[in-house]
């Protein structure tokens, strides 16, 4: 993929400014709809998933007071697991969108919740809600796309560094809760700018320290301590449950933009875009999941990630009531609604990162019987002088093309 | 201190000290969420937690009036009669707050407090409470508060001008303060049904407790500050109370002082009387990042809840100071007056937003 302004076959090229002006009329109309008929319900149901998250984690982790026994260990966790994935995704997430701001209830408001997670909500809110949803897609100023350490578009140029991004991407996965408090504090790049001494930077990184000081201490030492000879089999559970969150909310992302054929955008076609542009951007760039009500709440209903790209801000449980009008708005303009199930979207995620992680060409030329010539070339692009490395390079195109 | 008020023993604070210290504890193994975000799901009226109440009944008391009967958390302290208590209820999924004078006899036995409502037409809150509140719904309190109560040295003889809901404070006063003894009550209201607590004020003036003047005013008109004076000839020896319209206030207020008795009326209002507007402005949040269009009649509290932020907030009526927040730079409007107050880039004066709009652009802190 490209970005999709070098595209041959430009998926907009098709609609004047006039459709696109039409376009955001349409969805400023279904929002609309949705923020007039807020009300009791939606705001029952948020309560009670908070309530039921509530309770599913006060259940687990006194059931993990006996982890010592191996079927309580099994129970406390998976259940720890689900509570911890219903806080971040279906309560933290939105919660912290403003999406509940509305009920003007100060105990779910999005400048007053705290959730479950190495990231301060304050950072978290600053890099998710204000650089992503603006810059949604938009080489070099989403961040998202790869969380600025891997290859996500063929323009980049590949270098063999990359050929190690799906063991750290995997790695980032596993541990992706620490991966995002590092990326809200732009740590990469503060110390590529050697600014690890700014005043700003030093109070923010203190902020994330205490509040992964918070965390673990919770999860790896209090709770451990009051399982008494148990100990290490809570600390253990307790890991695994926060593993399993981050690699599931990590999943859950990787489908939201990363799927092959989402689209992704140049910095300048942004500049002076209108309101309509910015709605088309996000229905190109943003992939949905298909599947259960269960698997909807999971994801914090950022299965329905074209609905919420669109309306960051209205509630999650409205995502499913206007997906259908929105899919016949992709259909009448003739635009691709990217949906599929869960497995397929992370396949196709996956796909993509290690595709990335290989010079352009490379894996779409790769076939059972050239395998070892291709390992041979792709052992001397990676070992070999640059010019050595751009001439193979040429000659992967030019399979490709042929 | 007042005595209605109890003090506390000294066993209490030790005790709250040591629940306190508990809770820091209980922090670690909560964390990010707090100890009480859990006790409120089984307990949400304990000592400790936010001021809360639960709805235990709705008693009709005419067509568009309604008793409720609110058991408070364990933290209430006991009002005095005729003070208002601010009740935050969810409409429509939506946090209101309101204020509500309090009707209730404080020997109580069963822990409960009343506020009487009546549902005034388009009123969100009020239609709310009186037709579609059901017995279990929790309500956010404040602690009571208000003037509009009776001195320690009681008057020997009083007065007491109402009009509609105005009756309520008035009714608190009544069922508490039975030692009074020479009271003089001239209610209005469209009919004799529309009359809120009709049946006990009558039996009361029955009882010769108060002589009851009930003005029924679709029938008979409004009565006016020089009416009233004539069907109570010793008006001038009486310390009057007067709760209802803003319009009825205002013609007391200057009927007593053309009488020259001015301080012996206390009036009660439940809304600002909005007297000027103008132009409105953009409003800026500075620390929360909301900027909102607000037109010059609407308070920038109103404006800005509107608009999902979550505002401080008090008697929403211009009293209490619970609402101010720094301007730093623009202009905003006293709705009451008409008064502009400025501030210059850098500066931070204090605003009340509940009846403060915006005159021209403002950033405010917040």
């Amino acid at each position: 993929m490209t970005v999709l302004q070098k595209k041959t076959d430009n998926p907009i090229e098709h609609l004047t400014p006039e459709d696109i002006e039409l376009i955001g009329k349409e969805l400023d109309e279904i929002r609309q709809g949705v923020v007039d008929s807020r009300g009791e319900s939606d705001a029952r149901y948020i309560r009670t998933v908070i309530d039921v998250h509530r309770k599913i984690e006060l259940g687990s982790r006194a059931v993990l007071l006996a982890s010592g026994f191996a079927p309580a260990w099994v129970v406390g966790t998976i259940g720890l697991s689900i509570a911890k994935i219903l806080e971040n995704m279906e309560i933290g997430h939105n919660i912290l969108h403003g999406q509940w701001d509305w009920m003007r209830d100060p105990k779910i408001h999005s400048t007053t919740w705290e959730w479950d997670m190495a990231s301060p909500a304050e950072q978290w809110k600053h890099s998710h809600n204000e650089l992503h949803h603006t810059y949604t897609n938009v080489i070099g100023k989403d961040n998202d796309l790869g969380y600025g350490i891997m290859r996500v578009d063929e323009d980049q140029p590949w270098t063999p560094m990359y050929l190690g991004q799906p063991l750290w991407s995997f790695i980032n996965a596993c541990f992706f809760e620490y991966g995002i408090a590092a990326y809200d504090l732009e740590l990469g790049a503060v110390i590529a700018k050697k600014q690890t001494g700014d005043p700003e930077f030093r109070r923010r990184a203190k902020q994330v320290l205490a509040k992964i000081g918070r965390q673990v201490r919770k999860d790896y030492v209090i709770h451990p301590l009051l399982s008494g000879p148990n100990f290490l089999s809570t600390l253990t559970a307790n890991f695994v449950a926060n593993v399993v969150r981050n690699l599931w909310s990590n999943s859950v992302i990787l489908c939201g933009h990363f799927p092959e054929g989402v689209e992704t955008f140049e910095k300048k076609s942004i500049d002076g875009e209108s309101r309509g542009e910015w709605y088309l951007r996000q229905m190109l760039g943003s992939a949905n999941i298909s599947g259960s009500k269960a698997m909807h709440v999971l994801t914090g209903n950022l299965s329905h990630q074209i609905e919420h790209h669109l309306f960051p801000d209205l509630p999650s449980n409205r995502y499913a009531e206007i997906a259908p009008k929105i899919r016949d708005l992709f259909q009448r303009y003739g635009l691709n609604y990217h949906t599929a199930p869960l497995p397929q979207q992370v396949g196709s995620a996956w796909h993509k990162i290690i595709r990335l992680s290989l010079p352009n060409g490379w894996l779409e030329n790769t076939t059972a019987r050239n395998l070892p010539t291709q390992v041979v070339k792709l052992w001397k692009m990676t070992t070999g002088k640059p010019r050595v490395r751009r001439a193979l390079l040429r000659e992967q195109a030019a399979m490709a093309a042929a | 201190m007042t005595a209605t008020v109890p003090r506390p023993s000294p066993a209490r604070p030790a005790l709250r000290t040591l629940r306190d210290r508990a809770l820091r504890w209980a922090e670690l193994v909560t964390t990010p969420l707090l100890p009480a975000d859990y006790l409120d799901l089984v307990h949400p009226l304990r000592a400790g937690a936010d001021l809360r109440g639960r709805i235990e009944a709705v008693l009709p008391e005419t067509r568009d009036a309604a008793t409720v009967v609110i058991r408070p958390g364990a933290d209430w302290r006991p009002h005095r009669p005729g003070q208002y208590v601010r009740i935050g209820i969810d409409v429509d999924g939506v946090r209101m707050w309101r204020a509500y004078s309090i009707t209730s006899d404080l020997g109580r036995t069963d822990g409960c407090f009343t506020v009487t409502v009546k549902a005034i037409p388009g009123g969100k809150v009020s239609n709310h409470l009186v037709r579609r509140t059901e017995p279990g719904t929790i309500v956010q309190l404040d602690q009571a508060t208000g003037e509009f109560c009776l001195p320690e040295q009681r008057p020997a003889k009083a007065l007491f001008v109402t009009a509609g809901s105005g009756i309520t404070p008035v009714m608190g006063m009544l069922r508490n303060h039975p030692e009074l003894t020479d009271v003089v009550l001239v209610h209005s209201a469209p009919t004799a049904d529309d009359v809120v607590f009709g049946a006990e004020l009558r039996q009361l003036a029955a009882e010769g407790r108060i002589r009851l003047v009930e003005q029924h005013t679709d029938t008979a008109g409004v009565l006016d500050a020089a009416a009233i004076a004539e069907l109570v000839p010793d008006l001038a020896e009486r310390a009057t109370w007067a709760c209802g319209p803003v319009g009825m206030l205002e013609a007391l207020e200057e009927h007593w002082a053309a009488a020259g008795i001015a301080d012996r009326l206390y009036t009660e209002r439940f809304r600002p009387t909005v007297l000027v507007t103008g132009e409105g402005g953009t409003v800026s949040f500075t620390r929360n990042g909301t900027t909102l269009e607000a037109d010059g009649a609407t308070p920038i509290l109103d404006a800005a809840e509107e608009a999902g932020v979550l505002m401080p907030s008090g008697c929403r009526m211009g009293i209490c100071y619970g609402c101010v927040l720094p301007l730093r730079e623009g202009a905003v409007r006293d709705l009451r007056t008409g008064e502009v107050t400025t501030a210059a880039p850098g500066d931070g004066v204090l605003v009340q937003t509940c009846i403060s709009a915006a005159a021209g652009a403002c950033d405010i802190d917040h």
